[in-house]
């Protein structure tokens, strides 16, 4: 990579998130705190027959009928709000920057799809050619302009007047992560004094769980729900499938100071690797992720001594968590095991294309409040992983600068390095 | 930021359309009036369908290749011949630092299978335990990453080794636009050195054509000429495509030898509201950034018009307002390619210019004349069927 500029310093001065435990930061974090866990039985669909029965979905927003990009949209909405009300920028419907948002791949949905079936007339057997022919027409412009990729990012852009063509990306499960790198880029590039990300992911329908399930991604560990999430555990069996949005205004500090903004962080440094041995299995010998995390680190200007709390990718699948752990070790040495690393994911789930940017605020609340959530489940540790995992009890601790992890299918994997205060 | 832009060379360009493969076939396709797409295989829709490619060329591994759907075949094929025209295919050292912005869509869907589930939920009362049960047994476990829109990269990275930074932008015809604006802003700023932009689009696919449909935009047969659909309420034919650059700072393709294709000196990119008249005021805002800095002597215009009204009306009234511009529209020769469009067209503005001359016009148009003077210059607009506008200035790097 191009040596790139730590000028001028990238703040954030708001935040919002939206996850199963709740609505926006106060209830999040006094329940991930408490240690309360977002899962459960999933209710919007019946689930009989399948091996996963659970999910952290977000039930207290009713879609009906339910679309995955619609709630995706309608959770955007909601932290969008959240983070540009606290941090006071631009005026209302009119934010002075661009907006960069991860979604999950919208595409046409089997509700969709029944309709134009249902409007086709065919009663024996259904074809796409039915359903081309009933297409036709123009009665379903709506299904269209719902499935378009861009869909999610122009409804946001034209709502909370954010400037310039909105983008709309996805590096899988670091989407979030990605978010908030592009918007510091363009800070540093002097583009823009702000930048509005947000990553959302309402995307649990019967399709998608069954598609996580087939690759045998998901724990099975259906009953009790709230029990199945158990990252670094030695009986982990997969993450849990959740629901959520983040939203973080990053600003250049020098733009927040002027207008006196509070600052509620800075992103000292983001980093990236891609990983090019397998589709869904991570190197190996953990390199792209080490290097990962030392670019993120390189970024910030910063050695691994400064880091005092990591915020792990942390899925609770027996492969993710033993080849971060391997990651961990191999940039932290010895004091990797002193080291705090909770995984937010023992109690929201993995909320997919959301979390980078849902983990990136949970880490930020945790610089702020000077404490750390902690890895809930945690009764059987696993010998390979000699990590600190903070758990079951969520701890006071002295924190000055935190890497947040996300790694993803197609071997992406970013890190963010996180600071209560400028340096 | 005070320090000056980097200046932006385009080194390599990897391109595959019903065309063939590479810059002399579609130079020679372009010269020639446009060949006629299929027009029975998904009747009543015309499609341009992808020329014959072998594979195994870039994509060496047989599991590598089971492992993907056609859209990111075909992606990952042209990202390999952006890479070789670039002369970096195969340098791990280089590849491992490369970045790379991917513009992506969907993957196919099983089309049998939903066909299936759809009789069956017919008969089945539409029960939503037939839709489970069917989902679970007839799903292939690795369609879904088939499926996944940030898969092409993740190909990509997997066969030929790019490894950089990896980024997939999904928005349609704005993704293709911002993925090359943002890697050349990347470049201009010192944040990135040298990265491989593009994607793919296989419109050989009932499910997709079905979006279109919805979207009241798929031109039904006979085919026509994208100038000349209007009076038929005009139309998207697609068209499968991959497209590829490789984008590189002077100083490093200077450093390691390597010869420009081309300089890319602008990108603009916008996103409005498609009121009658915003796509017109879309196109003249970023003109206006643009126009100083062409010469009109040498200066042509690519246009990727894709044929949806009324977004192709409003561009073509803004583009015959020009001032004596030749211009050229590749959607009659390649279709429609949503993401890798404008990717594609600066391509094409690049293999142009490389001729130092612009390909024959389409005289059936009345609107493309001959150009006879040596081409230096070459403006690409984008317009979605949808959203997304944008606009890009390639140069002559001599």
């Amino acid at each position: 990579m191009a040596a790139t500029s730590r000028t001028p310093v990238v703040a954030v001065t708001g935040l919002g998130v939206l996850t199963s435990l709740g609505a926006g930061k106060a209830d999040n974090w006094r329940r991930l705190t408490a240690g309360h866990s977002g899962i459960h039985a999933i209710r919007r669909f019946p689930t009989d027959g399948l091996k996963t029965t659970i999910a952290g979905t977000v039930d207290f927003i009713s879609v009906e009928p339910f679309c995955s990009s619609e709630l995706g949209e309608r959770m955007a909405d909601l932290v969008s709000e959240e983070a540009i009300a606290q941090s006071g920028i631009g005026a209302k419907g009119d934010f002075p920057g661009p907006l960069f948002v991860a979604v999950a791949p919208v595409e046409i949905e089997w509700p969709h799809r029944q309709v134009i079936s249902a409007a086709s007339g065919a009663n024996d057997s259904v074809t796409y050619d039915d359903l081309l022919r009933a297409a036709s027409g123009g009665q379903f412009r709506g299904i269209h302009d719902r499935c378009m990729m861009l869909s999610v990012a122009d409804h946001l852009s034209e709502r909370f007047g954010t400037k310039g063509s909105p983008i709309s990306l996805s590096t899988a499960c670091a989407s979030g992560a990605s978010a908030i790198q592009l918007g510091v880029e363009a800070i540093r590039r002097g583009e823009t004094e702000a930048a509005l990300c947000v990553a959302t992911d309402g995307s649990i329908n019967p399709e998608a769980l069954i598609r996580f399930s087939l690759l045998s991604a998901l724990s099975t560990a259906n009953d009790p729900p709230e029990r199945a999430a158990k990252p670094f555990s030695k009986n982990r069996d997969g993450f849990v499938m959740a629901e959520g949005a983040g939203a973080l205004v990053l600003e250049s500090l020098q733009h927040a100071k002027a207008r006196g903004a509070k600052i509620l962080g800075i992103i000292e440094g983001c980093g990236e690797m891609a990983d090019s041995f397998h589709r869904t299995r991570s190197s190996p010998d953990g390199k792209p992720i080490v290097g990962c995390i030392r670019n993120a680190l390189a970024d910030a200007g910063l050695t691994p001594d400064d880091i005092d709390y990591i915020n792990p990718h942390g899925t609770g699948t027996p492969e993710n968590d033993k080849m971060e752990s391997l990651g961990v070790l191999a940039v932290f040495g010895e004091r990797a095991k002193t080291i705090p690393i909770s995984s937010n994911k023992s109690m929201i789930g993995h909320t997919l294309s959301a979390a980078g940017a849902v983990e990136a605020v949970i880490t930020l609340m945790a610089l702020e409040h000077q404490r750390i959530p902690p890895t809930i489940n945690y009764d059987i540790p696993d010998p390979a992983i000699p990590l600190d995992v903070v758990p079951n009890t969520a701890r006071d601790a002295k924190l000055r600068h935190a890497i947040s992890n996300s790694f993803g299918f197609g071997g992406q994997n970013v890190s963010l390095v996180l600071a209560r205060e400028p340096v | 930021m005070t320090e000056p832009l980097r200046e932006t060379w385009i080194t390599g360009i990897g391109i595959v359309s019903c065309l063939g493969e590479g810059a002399d076939a579609h130079w020679l396709g372009l010269n020639r009036p446009p060949p006629a797409p299929d027009t029975e295989a998904f009747a009543p829709y015309p499609v341009h369908r992808l020329a014959p490619i072998e594979l195994d060329k870039q994509i060496p591994k047989k599991g590598d290749q089971r492992q993907m759907e056609p859209w990111q075949r075909i992606g990952t094929y042209a990202a390999g011949l952006a890479l070789e025209s670039a002369g970096v295919k195969g340098n791990t050292e280089l590849l491992q630092r490369m970045d790379m912005i991917v513009a992506a869509g969907g993957g196919e869907r099983d089309e049998a299978v939903d066909a299936a589930i759809l009789t069956g939920l017919n008969k089945a009362g539409h029960s939503e335990n037939f839709l489970n049960e069917r989902l679970m047994s007839d799903l292939r476990p690795t369609l879904f990453l088939a499926q996944l829109s940030n898969l092409l990269a993740g190909n990509i990275s997997i066969v030929h080794g790019v490894t950089g930074m990896s980024r997939t932008f999904m928005g349609e015809e704005s993704a293709g636009i911002d993925a090359v604006k943002i890697e050349l802003s990347r470049i201009q700023a010192g944040q990135s050195d040298i990265g491989l932009v593009g994607g793919s689009f296989n419109a050989e696919r009932k499910d997709l054509l079905l979006l279109f449909e919805t979207g009241g935009c798929a031109l039904k047969n006979p085919f026509a000429p994208v100038w000349e659909r209007k009076a038929r309420g005009g139309g998207v034919v697609l068209g499968s495509m991959g497209a590829f650059i490789v984008l590189e700072s002077r100083a490093h393709a200077t450093a390691r030898g390597a010869k420009p294709l081309a300089r890319l000196a602008s990108v603009q990119s916008d996103c409005v509201r498609r009121q009658p008249g915003a796509v017109t005021a879309s196109l003249s805002r970023m003109w206006t950034t643009l126009k100083s800095q062409v010469a009109p002597e040498g200066m042509a215009l690519i246009t990727g018009l894709s044929g949806a009204e009324p977004a192709t009306d409003e561009e073509r009234s803004w583009l015959t307002a020009l001032p004596a511009i030749p211009i050229r529209a590749t959607g009659s020769h390649l279709g429609h390619g949503v993401e890798p469009q404008f990717v594609m067209n600066i391509a094409l503005a690049t293999v142009a210019l490389g001729h130092e001359k612009l390909f024959a016009p389409a005289m059936s148009s009345g609107i493309e004349v001959a150009m006879n003077a040596p081409l230096a210059q070459v403006i690409v607009t984008g317009v979605g069927h949808w959203r997304g506008e944008g606009m890009a200035l390639v140069e002559a790097a001599r």
